[in-house]
């Protein structure tokens, strides 16, 4: 017997055993709680995409995330030169893409792009990671990454600042939306690994005191273009 | 007594009079009570939300060997080898195997308290490897080797100054007072760990059978950076940890976060569905899931008590239990601890040697009202005291029970008993929690009420009927 076989086996005898009501011990009516969806418990959204925008901003400023409304990719431009000047960048990480590819031309910095590979050493001496994103979550003010749409894993965590470019587009109300979001897009043809970054790098395990940049990025910055 | 339990006493008595220690508890837990309030307060039901994630884990455990068996076929198919343990041993061995098959140099692991409970460290560290931990709580515990005090967090029962005292002995770091500066310490010492191991282990907090993924939900980056670099990527997930669909993490994700560190969503949820796909910039070569029984399913077997599998390790009880709180996480001796350890570990390690941790609750259920998967921990509790007596039964306390029976079934004996006792009173005060007193488990801590002078039914007696 294999030990797949063991375990299954132990379980289904286990189960032979019928379970209790799931309501055995509660108040409630008896009647199965089990949810169509979940957004009717869940915080609350907002219905225009402008609400939703502006939820997300005041999610990620609560989570020390920077989050900026872009009039168009001239203003990406200039404010990811900004946040170069003031962090000393002197190389990014990024990879290619739509959005990445303008922004780092005109940033003219030494680059190490992870598409297809690249050496670990080299990534986490750079000043800052550039990615796009998969969407941005208003509900909890998260960004989505995947392994292709982000640069691989390692791109949004190892330097010390990651700056994300998101098109207004890929704004969604809530986490069930973005997973579903993933589902259909993918279908079933899964990334090896999708995240939602929730603010930047952070711990409170002395003495449950926040502090930023545990072991991940210490600023979180993301650009909203139209 | 046996040798469990009399380590729980003595522990326990220790703590409880250490109050700076319980004062230290109070103030680390003061700021969890009031954001996780808060952010309770931002659902728009917490108590729906609570019975669907209930209703959820229900179905998961119910059908467990359909979930497992979905979860695992779809991970082995994007190329992820997954191995079934049926106890610690076999887990122990198959990770020990994996590191000597690849001759590791170096692992770098992230939080698991799965791991914990297999004594994973140090099967690895006895077969010659270094593994260090890479989540800060979990760093400072492992310097200086003791177990985790707290299931979320690991080092909350230091101040920073012993921390900064430990870093300053175990890495030579400058005294400082700024937990900043502590954290950098640690962040400079990882950053290199990372880079240099070849091997990377972390746990599980969800695995999700509808598209074979394992969930790690963390505020650090350090598993995220465990689980990318290293070529090697071992996660040990208890069986138990299945959720039928992705979208069940939209209600899982921020219930556990608000639960756990009052927190509305941890800083990364992350997914893992393999090693590195054709196509991907980075990620591990080999991605090892062990599913870990370890007598999980003696208490599936257990209808009455399967839901304790439900169970999300949130941590959530723990912070309100009044016990935990005031015996701290130590004294417990085990992997799991406050109220969810002392329900579960008497499955997983044996009823009779930790039958006691039952005992160990006011029963103020507390843990049964914060639980958001609505486990009825306080009623397990009482269960798991049931099912000891059944196993053993207590025959001097039946004893007792019997005399008491035979005493309020006749009104003679009874007064006689009362008689006795008003007698025997001025002799025990003489003698009060010293050795020689009968009541003395008793009045060591606490005072015994005065018998009155007459009882009732004297009163009573010679009350005039007007």
């Amino acid at each position: 017997m294999t030990n797949r076989e063991i375990v299954l086996g132990r379980i289904r005898e286990a189960l032979e055993t019928a379970p209790p009501h799931p309501a055995f011990h509660d108040d409630s009516t008896g009647t199965s709680p089990l949810p169509a969806s979940p957004q009717s418990w869940l915080p609350r959204v907002g219905r225009t995409l402008e609400e939703r925008i502006e939820l997300f901003r005041r999610n990620a400023e609560d989570l020390k995330a920077e989050f900026h409304v872009c009039a168009g990719p001239a203003e990406a431009i200039q404010h990811v030169k900004n946040l170069a000047s003031a962090g000393g960048w002197k190389k990014i990480g990024r990879h290619s893409g739509a959005l990445t590819d303008p922004v780092a031309r005109e940033l003219g910095l030494a680059e190490v792009r992870t598409d297809g590979g690249y050496a670990v050493n080299d990534l986490e001496s750079c000043d800052a990671g550039l990615t796009e994103c998969e969407a941005l979550v208003a509900q909890t003010g998260s960004v989505l990454v995947s392994a292709p749409g982000a640069g691989g894993r390692a791109l949004s965590v190892l330097p010390p600042h990651h700056v994300v470019l998101a098109r207004r587009s890929q704004m969604v109300p809530d986490l069930g939306a973005a997973l579903q979001h993933m589902q259909e897009k993918f279908k079933g043809k899964f990334p090896s690994f999708f995240s939602f970054i929730s603010g930047p790098s952070r711990t409170g395990d002395i003495e449950r005191i926040l502090v930023l940049g545990a072991h991940g990025p210490k600023k979180l910055t993301i650009l909203l273009l139209p | 007594m046996n040798v469990h339990a009399r380590k729980f006493n003595d522990a326990a008595r220790r703590q409880t009079a250490d109050l700076r220690q319980r004062d230290w508890i109070q103030t680390a837990l003061s700021g969890y009570y009031a954001r996780r309030d808060e952010f309770k307060n931002r659902f728009q039901s917490w108590s729906g939300a609570r019975d669907a994630a209930a209703a959820i884990k229900w179905e998961a455990v119910n059908h467990l060997d359909r979930y497992l068996d979905e979860f695992a076929s779809r991970l082995e198919a994007r190329g992820a080898r997954v191995f079934w343990a049926p106890d610690a041993r076999a887990a122990r061995d198959y990770v020990v195997g994996v590191a000597r098959q690849h001759k590791v140099r170096s692992i770098i692991k992230s939080k698991s308290m799965t791991a914990e409970e297999i004594h994973l460290n140090d099967a690895l560290e006895q077969a010659g490897f270094e593994v260090v931990e890479s989540d800060l709580g979990e760093y400072i515990v492992q310097l200086r080797r003791e177990p985790p005090y707290h299931i979320v967090f690991p080092a909350m029962h230091l101040t920073r100054q012993q921390i900064s005292d430990l870093f300053h002995d175990r890495l030579g770091s400058e005294p400082t007072d700024n937990p900043e500066d502590l954290t950098m310490i640690a962040r400079r010492v990882m950053r290199r760990k990372y880079c240099e191991a070849d091997m990377g282990i972390s746990g599980a907090n969800f695995a999700v059978a509808e598209t074979g993924m394992i969930s790690i939900t963390e505020n650090e980056g350090n598993a995220r950076l465990t689980t990318s670099l290293p070529k090697i990527h071992v996660a040990i997930v208890g069986i138990e940890k299945v959720l039928p669909k992705l979208s069940d993490l939209a209600l899982f994700l921020p219930m556990l976060a608000t639960a756990g560190a009052g927190q509305p969503i941890t800083c990364y949820n992350t997914l893992y569905g393999g090693p590195r796909q054709p196509g991907e910039a980075d990620g591990p070569e080999e991605f090892h899931v062990v599913l870990l029984d370890n007598r999980r399913t003696e208490l599936l077997a257990d209808a009455e008590q399967r839901e304790a599998l439900h169970c999300i390790r949130c941590g959530a009880c723990l912070n309100v239990c009044p016990i935990f709180k005031n015996v701290g996480g130590h004294s417990y001796g085990t992997t799991y601890q406050g109220p969810i350890g002392s329900v579960i570990t008497p499955h997983l390690r044996g009823l009779l040697d930790w039958k006691h941790l039952s005992q160990a609750s006011s029963l103020c259920g507390a843990c049964t009202e914060t639980c958001p998967v609505k486990i009825n921990l306080h009623h397990h509790l009482l269960h798991n005291r049931r099912n000891a007596v059944r196993a053993r039964p207590a025959r001097l306390e039946k004893l007792l029970q019997a005399g008491f029976v035979f005493m309020m079934c006749r009104p003679q004996v009874y007064e006689w008993v009362g008689w006795m006792g008003r007698l025997a009173q001025p002799l025990q005060r003489l003698v009060r929690g010293t050795i020689l007193d009968p009541l003395r488990a008793w009045t060591r801590t606490r005072s015994f009420p005065p018998l009155a002078e007459k009882s009732f039914r004297q009163l009573w007696q010679e009350r005039k009927i007007p």
